[in-house]
């Protein structure tokens, strides 16, 4: 730099800081957040007792350390790999696709998950299979396997077809007619299956942490953090995407491996969630838009652990008011996502110009 | 002996499409860009502009030829490599929320930032410098959603030119410019070329601002053909009339522009110099006048009077008595008039 000039180096030059004040009170928050999950429930344990137990000691009353090992942590886990997960898929979907719609289903995860569960819950096993089996212990196992292999399924068929395609527009509509197909072939089997199936298939279609084992989080938890990792690592050409595809190859990114790299690690995150979960909603679309407007940053290097931490933060406290403390009722988590969540965004994007801003648009 | 940066070699431009038959913009061309110089590239609309600029900029691959940057194949350099030689400024619109100019002319370092995209100090300065080179400091801080086309624009070049590439390829960089903001564009653009030793090569429809400002210019005709050379030796040749030929325009080699021929063509004498003496030219030529030569013998004479601070004008109409005109609107009516 022969012809450099020199500039004093305080203002007018903004921070490009990687915010790690922001970022470490987010990870206060988000400890607190599960620790209060693990005391809130049916049940409420004590604070300085759900330490003791976490700590390994011995509690008051026996069945709160049983509440929480086997019951409360398992849970408390699958909610922030799921919130992490579902925020970090949606950002990703939202920057490759310039979209501030875009979600971490839109690529047809969810619609081959819910393909694979309604064909277990609404077809498997004829008249004498009683609805016991379908959601008793085993069928909650099989469910996850229809789910996982119905979301591999469409990952795979989206991936084979994203070597082909030229523009992410046209891996956009793919995914959205696959959505459409696989919706179609559920609402035939919806239609011609009995009202106790159809009933099933609904409950696992409203979205749940519940039900994930500590066997099955060892299959859900190395997938996402795998995916997540993905993320962390994509930091730069997803930084790059913000400028869009053309730009994004002049600046010397190998645009189709990058595009390869983003749909796998994202469908994986959606994918594996949805299969052991359900397909749960609208945190992939609401919290990368929080994080934008919270940190005020569009930069990826802030944003994928703004998403992790705030997603996973999110989940807990959406399951903590599914749990509707303090009463047996259990609350469907997809509407109290969007209930709870639907007009903290509304409030947000008036207060913060939240959504216009976040694609500029 | 200036270095060549880019070089088209026996290049053919044009498109292959699955199940279609190939289709030539433009065959055989060859092409050289050297440091510190501005090329502007000029053509009519669907003449492949575009395609010619994309496949210089690598793109889209040249039906046959090479094309070498730096003296390496463009097609061949690592992406990486290729962008640290090479930035564009497209014509698609960016639309980015959340995101400071100054972080958006960082993104320029991409190409020499490692795997986190971690700036360094010299980054933020190159991209420092940048906004500097083209005046846009005081827009730091802002939101790159908030900035009017001119400032974004300007940005956008920063964003390049942080990139530190021996080649800058605009796609239209005026296109959505108001008047003064193309020629302040150019302006700068031109300073860039000569300060900082890049070659700019650009693509525009401003045939005066190209005239006024570039090296070389590069008009792509119909048919193929490309014409290069300094904008002053393409006048003079009359390869504008042979790149832009339509019926009832006319390229004005005197003035160095696209005029519309009026259907009727009177001669008219004129009397009167300096500045209204030329704007009184204009004048009548607009209303379907022609300055009459020598051995013309004009249908109209017209006279300027007054002083060059409140002129005015007498008309005589084929020898007639003549009539006066207070404003050139008024002679121009007057004229029109009489038919």
């Amino acid at each position: 730099m022969s012809n450099t000039i020199s500039i004093p180096i305080e203002n007018p030059w903004p921070r490009l800081g990687l915010r790690p004040l922001a970022l470490a009170v987010m990870l206060l928050v988000l400890i607190a957040t599960f620790f209060l999950s693990l005391s809130l429930g049916s049940v409420r344990i004590p604070f300085d007792q759900v330490l003791t137990i976490m700590l390994g000691g011995t509690p008051t009353r026996a069945t709160w350390a049983t509440i929480i090992y086997d019951f409360r942590l398992p849970k408390a886990l699958t909610a922030s790999l799921a919130g992490a997960a579902l925020a970090v898929s949606g950002l990703q979907m939202q920057t490759l696709f310039r979209n501030p719609l875009a979600d971490p289903y839109v690529l047809g995860v969810s619609s081959g998950a819910s393909l694979g569960v309604a064909l277990v819950v609404l077809t498997v096993g004829a008249a004498q299979t009683t609805l016991l089996s379908v959601v008793g212990v085993m069928g909650n196992l099989s469910m996850v396997v229809a789910a996982c292999i119905g979301a591999a399924g469409v990952l795979l068929l989206v991936l084979a077809l994203a070597q082909h395609v030229q523009s992410s527009v046209t891996l956009l509509i793919l995914g959205l007619m696959i959505g459409y197909l696989t919706s179609a072939i559920v609402s035939l089997l919806l239609y011609f299956s009995i009202a106790e199936r159809i009933h099933a298939y609904i409950a696992w279609s409203f979205g749940s942490f519940g039900g994930v084992t500590w066997n099955q989080l060892q299959v859900l938890a190395p997938v996402v953090l795998v995916g997540l990792v993905m993320a962390f690592i994509l930091t730069k050409p997803l930084n790059a995407l913000l400028l869009g595809e053309s730009y994004a190859q002049t600046l010397g990114l190998p645009i189709r491996h990058a595009r390869m790299a983003v749909v796998v690690g994202s469908a994986l995150l959606a994918g594996a969630v949805t299969a052991f979960c359900g397909p749960v909603g609208f945190l992939g679309i609401a919290v990368p838009h929080l994080c934008r407007a919270l940190l005020r940053s569009g930069d990826h290097r802030v944003l994928v652990p703004a998403c992790t931490l705030l997603g996973a933060t999110i989940a807990l406290l959406a399951d903590i008011a599914a749990q509707a403390p303090g009463s047996d009722v259990v609350l469907p988590l997809n509407a109290v996502t969007a209930l709870i969540g639907a007009p903290v965004v509304v409030w947000m994007m008036l207060r913060r110009g939240m959504g216009r801003e976040a694609f500029g648009v | 002996m200036k270095d060549v940066i880019l070089e088209a070699k026996q290049v053919t431009i044009g498109y292959t499409a699955r199940g279609l038959p190939t289709r030539v913009v433009a065959s055989d061309l060859n092409l050289h860009l050297h440091t510190g110089e501005v090329i502007c590239l000029l053509g009519p609309n669907g003449v492949g502009k575009s395609t010619l600029l994309r496949t210089l900029v690598g793109m889209q691959a040249p039906l046959a030829g090479h094309v070498l940057l730096g003296g390496a194949d463009l097609f061949t350099l690592p992406p990486r490599e290729r962008a640290r030689r090479l930035s564009v400024v497209l014509t698609e619109r960016v639309e980015l929320g959340q995101l400071s100019v100054y972080a958006l002319v960082t993104l320029g370092r991409h190409p020499h930032t490692d795997w986190m995209g971690r700036l360094s100090a010299h980054d933020e300065q190159v991209a420092r410098w940048a906004l500097e080179a083209v005046g846009a400091t005081n827009l730091a801080q802002r939101q790159v959603h908030q900035l009017s086309d001119g400032e974004r624009q300007r940005v956008m070049v920063a964003r390049a030119l942080a990139q530190e590439p021996l080649l800058m390829v605009l796609d239209e960089p005026t296109a959505f410019l108001d008047l003064p903001r193309r020629v302040e564009m150019m302006h700068l653009l031109r300073r860039l070329a000569r300060e900082t030793k890049r070659a700019l090569l650009l693509s525009t429809h401003d045939l005066d601002l190209a005239l006024r400002t570039a090296d070389v210019l590069w008009l792509l005709a119909p048919g193929g053909t490309i014409f290069s050379g300094a904008p002053e030796d393409l006048v003079l040749t009359g390869a504008f009339e042979a790149t832009f030929a339509t019926t009832g325009i006319g390229f004005d080699r005197h003035h160095g522009s696209f005029r519309v021929h009026p259907p009727a063509q009177r001669r008219v004498a004129l009397v009167g110099d300096g500045l209204v003496g030329a704007w009184t030219a204009r004048a009548l030529e607009r209303v379907g006048c022609q300055l009459a030569t020598d051995d013309e013998s004009p249908s109209l004479r017209v006279v300027v009077g007054g002083d060059p601070h409140a002129p005015r004008w007498e008309v005589a109409f084929n020898g007639g008595p003549p009539q006066q005109a207070a404003s050139l609107h008024a002679l121009a009516a007057l004229v029109c008039e009489h038919v």
